[in-house]
């Protein structure tokens, strides 16, 4: 079995681009508890606001812009939530649907532009490591990553990011602790898809393009990393858990590029094959209670 | 301290299902008082809790919070000065947060300014506030709550309530989940904090000798109405029997024909 190098590299650095966008999920699949659809939108708003930004010359801002445009959208997903009282799923839907519009707008009508030629972060970085096998690439993934995870580490560990985790874990206990509820949930949901939409920047970067469809589905990938992660570490504290969605991320895109180099599948199925792993990681503890049900079963016979 | 004047509040107004629940209550408690509430299920006890916690908006009349306005505040707010402890140990904490951490959270709105939500000054402070309790939680400080039984639960909620030095404290039938033991130890611990820290406090029981043993002042409710408010000697002459008596409908509409009488 040759599995090429480059097959692994590639991989690699589309598992730490979307890992950026699987720590946002986290943030409020796991941590705030709500289901975000929002996702799907801010990953393609991320990927439009950068592309236009980079063309216009500013590799850098691009990635800041695209982040406050996600947590716009995360804050007004919130809005919905808290103020209009709007069922989750639904303000998540609505956001993500209005979206497509305001990023057709970003990209001036147009549903596809590309980045080619511009100068990016990563044609930056090739420039000062000059190697093959994309090494460059690779390594600025890691650190955009890492940076990210440090900062999301390190916010919920202030007073701010301890109102948010509990208003995850118990609502009304952070009411009658005198703290608005409603605002912490609206920061959570800002702070995830700020995530989500620096992954679409960084990702749009990489690939030099950006696509209006490009973040359809883009909900699940980050739920498949999420829990496959977990299936590896478990569930601990917040900062094991980013780790975690990290590595998960790369695992999910070593396994989807082994897929399909091997032809297991043909490449429009993906995203079946996407939700197939998460039905199958998230069914885990349905299996096993059965598995031991039926053994009870089968004692009981032969007693 | 707390004063309730002419509130009312009606459940499904004009409808089949319409429920009188307070019906113009009038209250005051002074500093110091420790105040038990008892009466049948459906009186509003926990009802009247819920008004003035801010848990639902009143119809009519004001509630005043060491002479504050509070009627119109949501409850996040009221917060600030009430603390609250509910009968489901499950429900006052958060239960994938360790100890340290549920009690950093109930102490943030007093606590100094610190970037950091966990530090090495409040945790100290955390630390011998647990060891008061007796229960071997202030060595358990990085336990998550979610493991800890309904009784410690009960406890570390309690902690969390008084950690900030409310002005009001409202104890809605806290020890009702719990084992009699545990019941009786967290009875004890309420009390001893509570004489020590001297915080206006109301306390629903059914348990009838409880209610007439705690605290120095015992209120009946019924049907939305206080029927019975006793203090000192009027108090310390009823007994259990007595006051067992009131649950019956005719004593009781004795009691509302005599208030009306003496008026």
């Amino acid at each position: 079995m040759n599995i090429p190098i480059v097959l692994i590299m590639g991989s690699v650095q589309l598992g730490l681009l979307y890992a950026v966008m699987a720590m946002g999920v986290y943030v409020t699949f796991r941590i705030l508890n709500v289901p975000d659809l929002t996702v799907d939108g801010s990953f393609a708003l991320g990927m439009a606001c950068a592309a236009v930004v980079t063309i216009n010359g500013h590799p850098l801002l691009a990635l800041f812009i695209a982040a406050f445009a996600g947590a716009l959208a995360g804050g007004v997903t919130g809005f919905l939530q808290t103020k209009v009282g709007i069922h989750p799923i639904l303000s998540g839907i609505l956001v993500m649907t209005g979206l497509y519009s305001v990023n057709l707008a970003i990209m001036g009508g147009k549903s596809n532009i590309s980045v080619a030629g511009k100068e990016t972060l990563f044609t930056k970085m090739e420039a000062l490591i000059v190697t093959g096998n994309g090494w460059g690439k690779t390594l600025l993934a890691l650190i955009a990553c890492i940076i990210v995870a440090v900062l999301l580490a390190v916010t919920f560990k202030t007073k701010m990011g301890l109102a948010i985790r509990a208003t995850g874990d118990n609502e009304e206990m952070v009411r009658s602790s005198s703290i608005n509820a409603k605002i912490t949930k609206c920061i959570g949901l800002a702070i995830g898809n700020a995530c989500v939409a620096l992954s679409g920047a960084l990702v749009c970067q990489h690939q030099m393009y950006s696509d209006v469809t490009y973040g359809s589905g883009m909900v699940v990938f980050g739920l498949a990393s999420v829990i496959i992660g977990e299936t590896i570490f478990g569930r601990r504290s917040v900062t094991i858990g980013l780790v975690s969605a990290m590595a998960g991320s790369i695992i999910f895109q070593i396994i989807k590029a082994l897929a399909l180099k091997f032809d297991l599948f043909p490449s429009y199925a993906i995203k079946l094959v996407s939700s197939i792993i998460v039905v199958i990681a998230l069914s885990g503890p349905a299996i096993s209670d059965s598995i031991k049900q039926n053994k009870m079963r089968g004692r009981r016979r032969t007693i | 301290m707390l004063e309730l004047k002419n509130v009312s509040k009606t459940f499904y107004p004009g409808t089949a299902n319409e429920k009188k629940a307070l019906q113009s209550i009038n209250l005051n408690l002074d500093q110091g008082d420790f105040v038990t509430i008892i009466g049948s299920n459906g009186a509003g006890k926990s009802t009247l809790f819920n008004a003035i916690g801010g848990a639902f908006y009143v119809d009519r009349g004001a509630i005043l919070l060491d002479n504050k306005n509070i009627t119109g505040l949501p409850d996040y707010k009221r917060s600030y000065d009430i603390g609250r402890l509910m009968q489901d140990p499950m429900k006052g904490t958060a239960p994938s947060m360790t100890i340290e951490e549920n009690l950093a959270l109930a102490y943030s709105r007093k606590a100094k300014k610190s970037f950091f939500a966990l530090n090495r000054r409040d945790t100290v402070h955390f630390r011998e506030l647990l060891s008061t309790l007796d229960l071997g939680l202030e060595d358990r400080m990085k336990t998550k709550v979610g493991h800890l039984s309904g009784g410690q639960r009960q406890a570390v909620t309690l902690l969390m309530c008084t950690i900030s030095s409310p002005k009001l404290l409202l104890l809605d039938e806290h020890t009702a989940a719990l084992d009699p033991a545990t019941a009786q130890k967290i009875l004890k611990i309420t009390t001893d904090i509570v004489t020590e820290s001297e915080i206006v406090t109301m306390m629903i029981t059914h348990d009838i000798k409880a209610a007439l043993s705690l605290g120095n002042r015992t209120i009946m409710m019924d049907d939305g109405e206080i029927i019975l408010d006793i203090k000192g000697e009027e108090r310390n002459k009823m007994t259990v029997e007595e006051l067992l008596t009131y649950y019956s409908k005719e004593r009781k509409k004795q009691l509302t024909n005599d208030r009306m009488l003496l008026a």
